[in-house]
């Protein structure tokens, strides 16, 4: 049915042993034709062969050969894994040569899709696989596991139940109107019952913070004035701990400077145009491109010097991010004192003894309360495309709260209800949407 | 061979009525064969037309060119408007129907239409010919050639009436059942299921004390089910009926004798409905209840039998006498008939096709219980469609499908050969996803034209309909185009109402939409000389305008999926990954699309997504 697809299944410069994957009819056939060693159209599935690699008589690499026959593999086709530790250029070289002989370099996340299409995995399944392969701390990969074993979607159908109740309720008063059995639920009484549905759907929505901050870390922006010190707390931030992504083009989609862990969460530096240049450039951030850097971040620190008086461009600054999660941090402490300000959430310090910085993390710790995402069971929805749902079903609520207002009838509003309990099942995935499942495949990532 | 017909319809009840009627109006040669000719559309069980849900089916009859509105309407003696005082997509007409007028009248309306005979007969046996239908088998062994069949044998089919630990085979009213013919469709490869159903005792007139019970009344407005026809009632003619409660001491009875009913003892087999269970399922499945509602209803003005509605059970006649006997007002009641339960056998309705066509046997159509279905307006609307697409498979036309956000009708057929049934399946509203386009008011709006297209709506019924929907943009319009003055008048009026006056002047239509304003407000200020249903149409698709186009436009997103159809020569066996119960059950049902696929049981979305890719690799080439 498919043709066969290949990529290189570990991360790039990751690792001394890189696997590159092959999935498909042809998989075991091709390998079969660049493999020295065994033959491998005829060994059994699920073994492990040593050889080299061999293109038009050139030895590529020394290599371990893992076939794995349909259909009990990761995409139900037939898999072939190829070891190889010969670095980087090698492994684009046996990729290549791979390609080179007709079998097609996969599109992001098609082993996965294939493995969804295939039966293998269900939907909600196959986007925790994902973020488990992204995942880079214990916390992140908890909450992918917990989205594996169901129970997030045990939280959402609990919030389904009690709307289904109330949908039943209204249903059974309209269906049997003679009889008295069931509560006639009516503009007056409606709007508790409502009120107890946003309640829950709110609290998945807050929970579900927690989860964005754990999956995708918090994107910081430092900000201030030339020569405030933002490069000197950058670095001293990023030096006195262990980065664990440096700067390599491509591997997030955000331009990051680089990122520490706190907490087990990841502090994201999201570029904040020339904050590293080397000090003899004039530092020089537009206002335009300042104001963006804001706009992405979920932390704002401003920058200030100690040891000059306030500017009205540092007012400006601080009226631009009056309505963000921010800090203000007043940098050179060691300085004379020529700053006066009258502010909450400040934090003092320098870059000499650190110790300000020390401060400065646990005043972010204390803003993302991650204390409480250290203890919290993690069973939260965390994904971009969960968190849209409940917000739409939360506005749903809200529309049949406002039609209660409108004094429509109860039959009526009974369509914004069930349209909140329609997109919680599209979380769970008790509902096939064509789009749904587009834009999920969109998103993974290359390899499995 | 006695004679060659296009149509033969097996069994005069309220599917068989409709479907002969339909068949014979698009000029099939059409043989409706009956047990009993004075038993036509009979009604034996509650004695009223329409309800919720049901009421609106009857008017999409009435729009598609079916009778049973027209009967209703000459022949009930109480009519209602059910959820009055709910949203318009919930309100729903419900009629008591008279039981000796209803099936005379159904019997002059067959009479007098043009190649419809109708004969005496029991039919026990098929002729079939290379799996396609050529006639029926009588019980006296002589055959009748067709080139189709309808079968709409109701719950007459190896039929048994059950009273306590008393088994008698036979149908309702002691009508003879069929023996042989479910013995026979097993044989040619269907699938029999059994189910059951049941009735209350009737209770005769004089030995009622009316004066311990509530009267019901009907309502103070003229209805009618049908498009056609003006109402033949006169309101302050209808009859009363009377609401009563169960006590103590009924419970107390049926609690002490459950092991005597035919359900509790074990004496029966079949499944019988959630939705109209017995008084002692009442009874076990809320014990906390301390009563429970019952309703007396006449049958009829020309005698003098009270249907006691809520009371359905199947204890023996000793223990009905005590239950009913421990009634306010019922103390000292004649039964004269008892409740009784029967069971019957039905076709698994899987074996359909959405055009009611069997799947194993060409040609051969069914309807009304036989594929499990309850009412008598399910019954009558699935023998119309089977009518209309039995003339259209003999003329080669494609079928009449209706879909779910078309009617009633489209949802109920959808749901049977989707789903299937594992009891009499009834229509309630909260069936149809998109009820709010499916309402009262607008059945004629949504089905007239497919009518007309289809030949069983004529020119002039037609001509009528295009007027409506002129005078219905008229009316919107001159609402569009008008804007509340402002001036002394306008004011005092509003405030003699009560209501606010505005802070601005707007147009009618944005007028209309304020929760306190009516079109009865409306034509206080402005003059508007126009028919009742009209302005109650204007007033309805203006007022909920924003939920309409909500449900519509979800509607038209599903269709989508509807549009997607599965060619009939899709083989599931060369769809590899395919989860194994998803494989059967697509084999088995055989969806005519992707949006039919989606709502089977057992078939996941992951499922769908494959099928979808095979369908596109395999098709959109």
């Amino acid at each position: 049915m498919d043709d066969t697809i290949c990529a290189i299944s570990t991360a790039l410069g990751v690792g001394a042993i890189s696997i590159i994957r092959v999935s498909g009819e042809e998989a075991i056939s091709k390998v079969a034709n660049l493999f020295d060693g065994k033959n491998l159209n005829e060994v059994k599935s699920h073994t492990i062969h040593y050889g080299h690699i061999i293109n038009n008589g050139e030895v590529i690499d020394e290599v371990l050969v893992t076939i794995l026959k349909a259909p009990k593999t990761y995409t139900k086709e037939d898999i072939v894994e190829i070891n190889s530790h010969g670095g980087i250029s090698t492994t684009k070289k046996i990729l290549e040569i791979l390609i080179a002989n007709g079998i097609r370099l996969a599109e992001p996340g098609e082993f996965t899709k294939r493995a969804f299409l295939n039966g293998r995995l269900d939907l909600t399944e196959a986007q925790a696989v994902n973020s488990i392969i992204k995942s880079r701390t214990d916390l992140e990969r908890k909450l992918a596991l917990n989205t594996l074993s169901g129970k997030v979607s045990k939280k959402i159908n609990n919030v389904r139940e009690i709307i289904v109740e109330l949908l039943a309720n209204i249903e059974v008063n309209i269906d049997f109107p003679e009889y008295e059995d069931a509560l006639e639920i009516t503009l007056e009484n409606l709007p508790p019952k409502l009120k107890e549905i946003k309640k829950e759907l709110e609290s998945l929505i807050e929970e579900g913070k927690i989860g964005k901050i754990v999956e995708n870390g918090i994107k910081v922006a430092i900000v201030g004035r030339p020569n405030v010190g933002k490069s000197s707390i950058l670095n001293a931030l990023l030096n006195k701990n262990k980065a664990i992504v440096t700067d390599i083009a491509g591997t997030t989609r955000d331009i990051v400077e680089g990122e520490v862990e706190l907490k087990g969460i990841a502090l994201k530096f999201i570029d904040t145009a020339g904050i590293r240049k080397t000090k003899d450039v004039v530092e020089k951030i537009g206002v335009d491109k300042s104001l963006k850097v804001i706009d992405e971040s979920d932390l704002v620190i401003h920058v200030l010097n100690n040891n000059e008086t306030l500017t009205e461009e540092d007012q400006e600054i601080m009226e631009k991010i009056k309505d963000k999660t921010h800090i203000t941090f007043i940098n050179k402490s060691d300085l004379p004192t020529k700053l006066k300000i009258a502010k909450d959430d400040i934090v003092k310090g320098n870059t000499v003894d650190l110790n300000g910085l020390d401060k400065l993390k646990d005043k972010i710790g204390e803003l993302f309360d991650l204390e409480r995402i250290n203890n919290s069971n993690l069973e939260v929805v965390s994904s971009a495309r969960e968190i849209g749902l409940l917000n739409e079903a939360l506005n749903s609520i809200d529309q049949a709260l406002n039609n209660v207002s409108s004094k429509l009838p109860v039959d009526m509003i009974a369509i914004d209800i069930k349209k909140a309990w329609d997109l919680l099942g599209e979380i769970t995935g008790e509902s096939y949407q064509d789009e749904l499942l587009d834009t999920l495949f969109s998103k993974f990532c290359l390899g499995k | 061979m006695i004679f060659m017909y296009d149509l033969i319809v097996v069994g005069g009840g309220h599917a068989g009525c409709e479907a002969a009627h339909i068949g014979a109006y698009l000029g099939l040669k059409t043989l409706l064969i009956t047990a009993n000719k004075n038993n036509i559309a009979d009604m034996p069980c509650n004695p009223s037309i329409g309800g919720t849900a049901k009421g609106i089916i009857v008017r999409e009859i009435d729009a598609l060119g079916g009778i049973m509105g027209k009967v209703a309407d000459r022949t009930h003696f109480q009519i209602k408007m059910l959820n009055n005082g709910k949203g318009p997509a919930v309100r729903s007409l419900r009629a008591q129907a008279d039981k000796v007028t209803y099936p005379k009248v159904m019997l002059e309306f067959l009479n007098s239409t043009p190649n419809l005979t109708i004969k005496e007969g029991m039919v026990e046996d098929l002729i079939i010919e290379n799996n396609k239908v050529k006639g029926v088998i009588l019980n006296d062994q002589s055959k009748i050639e067709s080139k189709s069949a309808i079968l709409t044998t109701g719950t007459y089919l190896k039929a048994n009436i059950l009273i306590g630990s008393e088994n008698t085979p036979g149908g309702p009213h002691g009508e003879a059942r069929s023996n042989n013919l479910s013995d026979n469709l097993k044989r040619l490869g269907l699938d029999i299921q059994r189910l059951k159903t049941g009735t209350p005792p009737r209770i005769k007139k004089e030995s009622i004390d009316f004066s311990k019970m509530q009267e019901e009344n009907g309502d103070n407005k003229y209805y009618t089910f049908s498009f056609d026809n003006p109402p033949f009632y006169k309101i302050n003619e209808q009859q009363k009926c009377y609401l009563l409660y169960t006590n103590a001491k009924t419970h107390e009875i049926i609690r002490n004798n459950l092991e005597k009913s035919a359900m509790y003892g074990g004496y029966v087999t079949g499944v019988g409905p959630r939705y109209c269970p017995s008084i002692e399922d009442k009874l076990v499945r809320f014990s906390d209840k301390e009563r429970h509602q019952l309703f007396l209803e006449p049958e009829s003005i020309y005698y003098d039998e009270w249907y006691l509605q809520g009371f359905s059970t199947s204890m023996p006649k000793s223990v009905q006498e005590d239950m009913v006997h421990s009634l306010e007002g019922l103390e000292n009641a004649i039964i004269s008939k008892y409740a009784y339960a029967i069971e019957y056998d039905a076709l698994n309705p899987l074996q359909m096709n959405t055009s009611l066509e069997n799947k194993i046997i060409e040609n051969l159509f069914t309807a009304g219980q036989i594929n499990g279905t309850s009412g008598y307006e399910e019954a009558a609307a699935q023998g119309l469609i089977a009518g209309i697409n039995a003339h259209h498979k003999l003329k080669g036309l494609e079928p009449l499908i209706l879909r779910r956000d078309e009617a009633y009708i489209g949802v109920l057929i959808d749901d049977l050969v989707t789903k299937g049934t594992k009891e009499p399946y009834r229509m309630l509203t909260s069936r149809a996803e998109y009820r709010l386009l499916l309402r009262h008011d607008n059945a004629d709006l949504r089905l007239r034209a497919i009518g007309y297209h289809h030949g069983t709506i004529d020119e002039e019924r037609f001509n009528k309909l295009k007027e409506k929907e002129a005078l219905i943009n008229e009316v919107k319009n001159i609402l569009r185009n008008n804007n509340l003055k402002l001036n002394a008048e306008t004011k005092d009026l509003l405030t003699s109402l009560n209501i606010e006056i505005p802070s601005f002047s707007t147009n009618f239509y944005l007028f209309l939409k304020r929760p306190e304003i009516n079109m009865g407000i409306i034509k206080k200020i402005i003059p508007l000389d126009y028919r009742e249903d009209i302005l109650e149409e204007v007033e309805i698709e203006i007022k909920y305008e924003g939920y309409i186009a909500k449900v519509y436009k979800e509607a038209e997103k599903a269709k989508k999926l509807e549009e997607k159809l599965i060619p009939k020569d899709i083989n599931y066996d060369d769809i590899l990954n395919l989860a194994s119960e998803a494989r059967q059950k697509l084999k088995d049902i055989k969806p005519i699309s992707i949006g039919q696929a989606t709502r089977i049981s057992g078939v996941n979305p992951s499922d769908i997504a494959i099928l979808t890719v095979y369908l596109k690799k395999k098709y959109d080439k």
